[in-house]
């Protein structure tokens, strides 16, 4: 029996009896690793200081934060453009050989960013952390979701909801670990950067290794105990199956790329500016000596974000099983405008315990909006080839990673452009993200089921045990 | 047991697998919470 034999998609049919409930932290073990992603900028300081070993002094041959953010824009834009290219190769291939590339690619891209970093050559650390691990970040992220959706057509979005929950969890787990390699190997290496990229290049492929060989497939003929489809119709959940080359034919899959580009999008924009935001909303001159939002503080709202991050992953796509899809985008949208257009309010008048709440209602809707978005293409397009056509919609994220930010910058430049302070600097970033909100509701409710002429004929290989 | 396809039933050590895998993921994922929460409170202590 080769290696190779093992990673095939017939290799990782269930037997009798498997447990599905294996099948989430199979997921969980992938997301959680390549979730690190976000958690990148704990390196931009070390990063920028690795000749001059000073971060406030950085020497001249040091390299910048612009050149250091690139290398993040970089693996987001080849997360999506990986997802989108190999959608398809891992629906014939299945989940194990899939997140076997994912995890090569995910810790090998780490290895050679870390050498990039020793020789001190920006281009390999591009290559390496950006490019190779990247397209492990895209593999990754859709390996596990059409296994998912298979394992769970009663609870779709709670088992995707899991999943991409640990994407969210996975930064809070790499910024710490990061944070105390480098302070381990700081007296070996330039900042303990290039070491703590291969130690964590190692632990990630191994831990990856758990999904790897516990995912599982369920038989042709399989179904959860209990589970019969409903029959009540409903017009939103399809009973066909169309393909991931005809889905981008139709209007329904634009449709949800615009959903999700305008959730992400206006998600970005309070994520990018959180720690300043609050600062400056929030700051001595207008909140009195001694009781302004200091640095520490505004890190601690920065977690606070992440963790409603996380929890709206799981939450509002577990919600969105009994609600329906349709209807729990149009929550993320109606109550995302209606909290988009109260913030600046809400700073203005100094009430910083509301302006908390409702950044971290609408950070969770913001995740909630990842975590809904395979279910919602399931119920649109059928289970048969889910996960390349979820790949195909992820393009959205890395338009959204580019819009996002330079929608925010443009805005606050414009603003301090005009000397405006506090809350005032802000207020045109919500108003225009509220903005970009009604196009993603609109684009929602024009979202109508999928015309039976985009169907495959006849029966389909729901490519789970099929061969 | 949740399979139609098998009359197999699920066996104690899938219990016990079962078990070491959410372990296995929600032991560092509590971790990553936990330092987050920690440092979410100093907002709080402001």
């Amino acid at each position: 029996m080769t290696e190779a034999s093992l990673l095939d998609r017939s290799r990782t049919i269930a037997g009798p009896g498997y447990n599905r409930w294996l099948i989430p932290p199979a997921a969980l073990a992938i997301h959680l690793a390549i979730g690190q992603a976000y958690a990148f900028s704990v390196f931009n300081k070390p990063l920028g200081s690795l000749i001059s070993g000073d971060p406030a002094n950085p020497a001249p041959d040091d390299w910048t934060p612009g050149q250091i953010g690139w290398t993040f824009s970089i693996a987001i834009v080849l997360l999506g453009l990986s997802a989108a290219v190999f959608g398809k190769w891992l629906e014939r291939v299945g989940p194990r050989k899939a997140m076997m590339a994912a995890s090569l690619c995910f810790g090998g891209g780490f290895l050679i960013g870390s050498l990039g970093v020793h020789l001190h050559s920006l281009a390999l650390l591009y290559l390496g952390y950006g490019v190779v691990g990247g397209i492990g970040l895209g593999i990754g992220y859709i390996s596990p979701v059409s296994t998912l959706i298979k394992w769970f057509p009663d609870r779709k979005g709670v088992a995707t909801g899991m999943a991409i929950m640990g994407f969210g969890g996975g930064a809070m787990i790499g910024s710490p670990l990061a944070v105390a390699l480098m302070d381990h190997f700081k007296g070996s290496a330039p900042q303990g950067v290039a070491p703590t990229f291969i130690v964590m290049g190692i632990i990630y492929l191994l831990f990856m290794q758990f999904g790897v060989w516990t995912i599982r497939v369920p038989a042709d003929d399989w179904a959860p105990e209990g589970y019969v489809p409903s029959t009540e119709h409903d017009a939103m959940i399809t009973t066909g199956n169309v393909s991931a080359d005809n889905a981008i034919k139709t209007p329904q899959f634009w449709l949800l790329w615009v959903v999700l580009l305008t959730n992400v999008t206006a998600g970005i924009g309070v994520l990018e500016t959180a720690s300043p935001l609050i600062q400056n909303t929030f700051s001595e001159a207008a909140m009195g000596t001694g009781r302004g939002v200091t640095a520490a503080a505004a890190a601690g709202f920065v977690g606070l974000l992440s963790l409603f991050n996380l929890l709206g992953r799981f939450f509002w796509s577990s919600a969105s099983d009994k609600l329906g899809r349709k209807t729990t985008y149009a929550i993320y949208f109606i109550l995302g405008i209606i909290l988009y257009a109260l913030i600046p309010t809400l700073g203005a008048g100094l009430q910083l315990t509301l302006y908390v709440v409702a950044a971290c209602v609408i950070i969770s809707m913001y995740g909630g909006g990842f975590a809904t978005a395979p279910a919602y293409l399931s119920d649109l397009f059928g289970k048969y080839q889910v996960g390349a056509i979820h790949g195909r919609l992820l393009t959205a994220w890395s338009t959204a990673g580019v819009l996002g930010p330079l929608i925010v910058h443009t805005l606050s430049e414009h603003a301090k452009e005009q000397n405006l302070a506090g809350a005032a600097a802000y207020q045109n970033v919500f108003y225009t993200m509220a903005g970009v909100l009604v196009v993603g509701l609109l684009a929602n409710l024009a979202v109508r089921p999928v015309k039976e002429e985009y169907y495959e004929k006849g029966p389909v290989t729901i490519e789970a045990g099929g061969h | 047991m949740e399979s139609r396809n098998t009359s197999a039933p699920e066996t104690a050590s899938s219990g016990g697998a079962l078990v070491l895998a959410w372990l296995f993921v929600g032991v560092p994922l509590l971790w990553g919470i936990s330092q987050t929460f920690i440092k979410a409170l100093a907002l709080f202590n402001s």
